[in-house]
This record gives C-alpha cells, structure tokens and sequence, in this order.
C-alpha cells in the first residue's frame, strides 16, 4: 500500500472527508468484489442507486446491495438514477430519507438511456426543492459553468460536473468548461463520470477539483481491488501536485542552464 | 416520421445483399468502426462475418461489460390468459388449436405473483393473449393495479392497444410494454395471421410508439427467429430499434431474439436458426446498439443462454412456465377448451372440453420452454459465471403519481424531423 501524501481534507456541508475518492457501487460481478473494491480504494463516501435497494425496510434479501456497505465506515450517498425528471427525483430521494439512509442525495436525472447525460432544467428544480426540504444536494450535470453557479445559488453542497458520458472512459472530455467551474466555484467540485483510467482521476485533481467519483473503471477491471488502489493512488498524487503548484506549461524548452548566466 | 413510414422506404434489398454477400475486407471494415450505420449490421450477420465470430464476440464482450458491466437482470414472465381471438399459424394459443383454456382471475393471478416473488423476482413481465372480452384493457388494468403493492417493476406483453388503453395501464403501474412484430415482411405476416385484430401489420408496428407516448419507460421488441428470412428480419429490428432510438428517446429499450419452439398447432419454423446464427445475431445487435437490452428467454438450452451472457445478454427470464397457472396451478378448477368460436368446434375440441373439465387439469403452455432449471440454480450459475443477477433495479413507488395526467408529461416531444 503506498504512504498516503496527506493532502489536506475537503469539506461537504460541513463534513470532512480525508479521501477525495468517491466510488459508485454499479456494475460490480459481486457484492463481495464490491466491498473489496471500497476497501482498498479509501474511500469514505459511496453512492448508491436507490432503485437497486429495498426501501421498504423489510431487508429484501434480492434487493440487498445496502447491506453490504457500512455505514460506519462510509457515508452512503444515495443517487436517484433512472430518475426521468424532478419530481420522480424528489420522490426517490424522501423515499431514501423515510428508510433511514442519509438526508444527502447524488442528484441525477438521466432521461436518456443511452448517454446518461443529465438533463439540466430538471436537475435545477429538483435541487431547488430538494435543498429547500434540507437535503445535502450534490447534483450531477454537464460541464456547464453557468449551470453550476446556478445550482450553488439555489443551495447545493457541491457540484459534480462529467468528464465524458457515464461509463465512457473517455477521461476529461470537458477539461476547458471544468477549468471555469473549478475557478468560479464556491462549493466542492467533484468532476464524475467518464474516468477510465488512474492517469483522467489524477488530471481532475491536478486541474483542482475537490474530488472525482469513479465506478465503471473499478467495477469492470479484471482486478477491481487492485484498480481501487490505483484509483486512490492517482488522486493522491493529482492532489498534492495541485497543493504544490503545477509549473506552467510553455511551448518552448528552457534551458535549466541559463544562456544569459555568463552576466552575472 | 413514425417507423411504418420509414419501413417502407428502408433499402432492405440493397441491405439484405450486403448481408449476404460482404466479403472479408467489408466485415472487418464495419467491425473496427466506432460508429456503425445499418449497412455495417448488415455486413455483421452476413457469412463472411460468421468466419469471424471470435472478434465479433470479443467486441461484443468488450462493449456489453463497459455499457452494462458485470450483472445481468432476472424476470419471469406470468401468463394472465391463453384466450385468444388471433388465429396466428405459428402460436400455441391460436384460436383453431384444440387447446385447454383459461383467464386467471385476479386472486389466482396475485396467488402465481407471490409465488415468483417468493424466489426472487421482482420484476414480472405480464403475458396475455389478445382477447377483449375476456381479458381486456378493464381486465389487465386491475392486474396491474393489485400487483403493483407487492411487485416492484411489472411489464405487459399484450396485443396491441390505442395510445388512452396504453396511459391507462402506465397509470395503474405498468413500466414496461414487449411487443414483438413477429415478422417485418408484410406477406409473409398477411399469410401467417389469419384472422383477428393481429392482422394489422401497421396498427402492431406503432405499438412501440403509441406506448412511449402513453409513458411506458421501458420497450420491448423483436422478431419471431423461424417465419422469415433471419437476416432480412434482424435488418428490420435493427432499424426499428436505431428509429425508436432516435424518437423515443426517454425509453429503456430492448431486443428479443426469440426463436420459435414446439408448440401447439405444430408449426415448423420455415427458416431455423442455428445456434451459431443465433450468437452472430446477439453480437451484431450489440456492436451496432451499444446501450439496447438484449433479452433471451428459456425458449433457449442451459448451455447456449450461459454461453450467450458475455456476448450482450442483459435481462432472462427463469423457471419460466408458459401457461396461466403454470406456477401454482390456480385456475385449474375453470380451465376449458375454448368454445367461445363455433366456428371453429369440432368433436375433438368438444371431447377435450369434456376431459379438461372432468379431470381440472393444466392450461396448455404456448410453447415449451428449453431450460427447465429453477430461478435459484440459472442465479447461481450467473454468479458462476462472473455476474451478478439482479432481481430489482426499478421500483413503481419512485414513480410519479399514478395519474393519467402525470403519465402525459412523460410523452414524448414531437417527432424530430
């Protein structure tokens, strides 16, 4: 296991997490690959879809993804995936409250399956109407800046902006519009989606993102434990290195032996 | 644009040529491409690429683990009535089969539900022959209505209906509509329906349509693999699925390949599918629609549905019995053959009517299932494999409330250009 760096921690609504890690739970070959996976990642905080667990408080033994993550040890953040608009998304997300789960919720509304891209006007009365019953609301959208400041003024905890399309491992697709929702942003910016591969988490974080969630990578690697270790590595590494400052990028080598030194 | 139109123009000829005679060059071309048109799907099923089934499953493979990952979704279909007022050649529950009939009342329906929900399903797909009076929209919408509180996701496989039937039973909390067009070749359909409302070959192909307005969030289609030329009907579905794709855009969508099996009235498939057909298939719909569900049901043998999964399958029944009351035996006491068609009576009919009546005997399946193992041992063999069977992935109470006029706002926008 490497040495963590300790980068410094981040804040959601007042909560601080140490892992800027946040795994998503889908996909996964077994429930038990899945814990595994969450162990070896760090993470502390895990999504969840709502619709593959029983709500009902009667513990469905065929519904039963809840049951193997503790809640001790992660905050569950429930997301109301296969939402088609706000009010299928508020109801998702008390449904998830009166059972007991966390008052936060992963906001995303996905009307159109083949894509998963968020639909940006649902998105937006949805987190209005969820913050305003109390929820901790971190809403899942396009890389659209004007968007993001629009769901931090009606009171989000953070904003989770796509890299490339969910499961797409195409890595930071949006990288010019993530630059100006990180510098104009006043909440978390947790850059989800599209992550294929260690080196797009680490980009995130060098960028400055306050965080990356990552699944499908994990989920459907030969060795997702393994693939989680590398994930947490990456993002630790991004981290620091934007901590200590990137050195800006130039078109022109320059020389580390200066040609002007003879002057001095 | 509806996709009756679109049929009509579709250069199936042309197509169809290509599937048939794509040479090496042409197959590998369309199989390295990122964005695959139907030409390319043609070039998928066609012999040549049947030389290189390995890669074809190993980009399906590939495609199917990415999009969908590591689970494949579990159903059990339950069979409401076998009544039906369709005389299609090819069925078990045609009207002229000498049949035992019977419509499940809603106590036995709920008695078969509880049944499969006691092995793990919690996604039920509702089967019905099409017949109104007996077992109309008034008849589903109560199904519907009364499963809903115990099961969490409910699909309907039911004649065609009128865009209102289709809000009515969204409304009551249906999520899903299956309807497959049996055949795309308006001749071939002419001369295998009969008689009844089935023989509208148009009013059966917008069904999708209308279903999708009406709010449904998941459809279903497909071909029946047996009446028809494989490779002109899988060219078909292909472009109804890139139309509904396209048009329908809110909609979980999936593809059948069912392959027609014994059944009452002895119906030999006119062109079989072999296996390895079958898996060319599976792997074309997968390369050419990365996102579409591709269903296979246990018309289908262990071995081939184990062998199928890593290729693109993503949602299969099990356990499946394909007569009403197969699960329980409710309904045994009113099973019948039918006679509502005097027509169509004859001494035989009338001698079976007498025996089903006398000795409260079974419901004739409309076709006989090929993997008979039970839900728990198909589960485990899923987890064997690699996967995780999932049993719910959707619940009615997330849904809006059950109006019809809530079910509108789901419709879909205008038909693009």
């Amino acid at each position: 296991m490497p040495m963590s760096m300790n980068s410094s921690p981040w804040v959601v609504a007042g909560r601080e997490f140490r892992s800027r890690l946040i795994l998503g739970t889908g996909k996964f070959a077994s429930p038990e690959t899945m814990r595994e996976a969450l162990e070896a990642s760090g993470a502390e905080m895990v999504t969840v879809a709502l619709r593959r667990a029983d709500l009902s408080g009667q513990r469905d033994p065929f519904a039963n993804i809840l049951e193997y993550i503790d809640p001790a040890r992660y905050l569950v953040l429930p997301n109301t995936s296969g939402a088609m608009n706000a009010r299928e998304a508020v109801r998702l997300a008390r449904l998830a409250a009166a059972a007991g789960l966390p008052r936060w919720v992963k906001l995303e509304i996905h009307p159109d399956p083949r894509y998963l891209l968020p639909d940006p006007i649902e998105t937006l009365a949805a987190a209005a109407e969820l913050v305003k019953e109390g929820f901790t609301v971190l809403p899942y959208i396009n890389a659209d800046p004007v968007l993001a400041k629009r769901l931090e003024e009606v009171g989000t905890a953070a904003v989770m902006p796509l890299g490339s399309p969910i499961g797409s491992n195409r890595g930071l697709q949006t990288r010019d519009q993530l630059r100006i929702i990180i510098e104009q942003a006043g909440v978390p910016v947790v850059v989800d989606a599209g992550l294929g591969a260690p080196s797009h988490a680490a980009e995130a974080m060098e960028m400055g993102a306050d965080a990356v969630l990552v699944n499908t990578a994990i989920a459907v690697a030969n060795d997702p434990r393994r693939m989680a270790m590398a994930f947490k590595a990456a993002v630790e590494a991004g981290r620091v290195a934007f901590e200590c400052g990137l050195p800006a990028v130039q078109d022109t080598a320059s020389a580390t032996s200066p040609l002007t030194a003879f002057l001095e | 644009m509806s996709f009756a139109i679109e049929l009509s123009s579709l250069p199936l000829k042309a197509l169809l040529e290509r599937a048939r005679s794509a040479n090496r060059q042409s197959v590998l071309a369309s199989l390295a491409s990122n964005r695959l048109r139907l030409e390319d799907f043609a070039h998928l099923i066609s012999p040549a690429a049947a030389d290189h089934l390995e890669a074809l499953a190993r980009r399906a493979h590939s495609i199917t683990t990415q999009r969908f990952g590591r689970v494949v979704r579990l159903f059990a279909p339950i069979y409401l009535s076998n009544e039906c007022v369709n005389n299609c050649a090819y069925c078990g529950f045609a009207r002229s089969n000498a049949i035992r009939r019977v419509t499940l009342t809603l106590e036995e329906v709920l008695q078969e539900a509880r049944a499969l929900k006691a092995q793990g399903f919690r996604n039920l797909l509702l089967v019905a022959s099409e017949h109104p009076k007996l077992a109309g929209v008034d008849y589903l919408e109560s199904c519907v209505r009364m499963l809903h509180e115990e099961i969490p996701s409910l699909s309907l496989e039911v004649g065609a209906l009128d865009t209102p039937d289709y809000q009515r039973l969204v409304a009551a909390g249906a999520e899903g509509l299956v309807i497959y067009q049996e055949t795309y070749d308006r001749a071939v359909y002419a001369e295998l329906h009969r008689a009844g409302p089935k023989r509208n070959f148009d009013w059966r192909l917008g069904s999708p349509e209308r279903a999708y307005a009406a709010g449904f969030r998941r459809l279903g289609i497909g071909a029946l693999l047996g009446l028809n030329d494989w490779q002109s009907e899988a060219i078909c579905v292909a472009a109804h699925a890139a139309h509904l794709f396209r048009n329908c855009w809110r909609s979980y969508l999936t593809i059948s390949v069912p392959r027609l099996r014994p059944s009452a009235g002895h119906f030999r498939p006119r062109f079989p599918v072999t296996d390895r057909e079958l898996a060319q298939l599976v792997c074309a719909f997968r390369i050419f629609l990365p996102d579409v569900g591709i269903v296979l049901s246990t018309r289908e043998a262990a071995t081939l549905r184990d062998g199928l999964i890593p290729l693109g399958i993503t949602l299969m029944s099990a356990g499946s019995h394909t007569e009403p009351g197969g699960y329980t035996g409710a309904g045994h006491e009113h099973v019948h053959a039918a006679d509502e068609f005097p027509d169509l009576d004859d001494s035989d009919q009338t001698a079976r009517t007498t025996q089903a009546k006398n000795t409260g005997t079974d419901a004739t399946g409309q076709f006989d299932v090929a993997d008979n193992r039970s839900p728990a041992e198909v589960a485990d063999r899923i987890r064997q494999l690699g996967y995780e069977p999932v049993w719910k992935d959707w619940d009615f109470a997330f849904g809006e409330e059950p109006t019809v006029e809530s079910a509108q706002v789901n419709r879909a926008p205008a038909f693009s250009p």
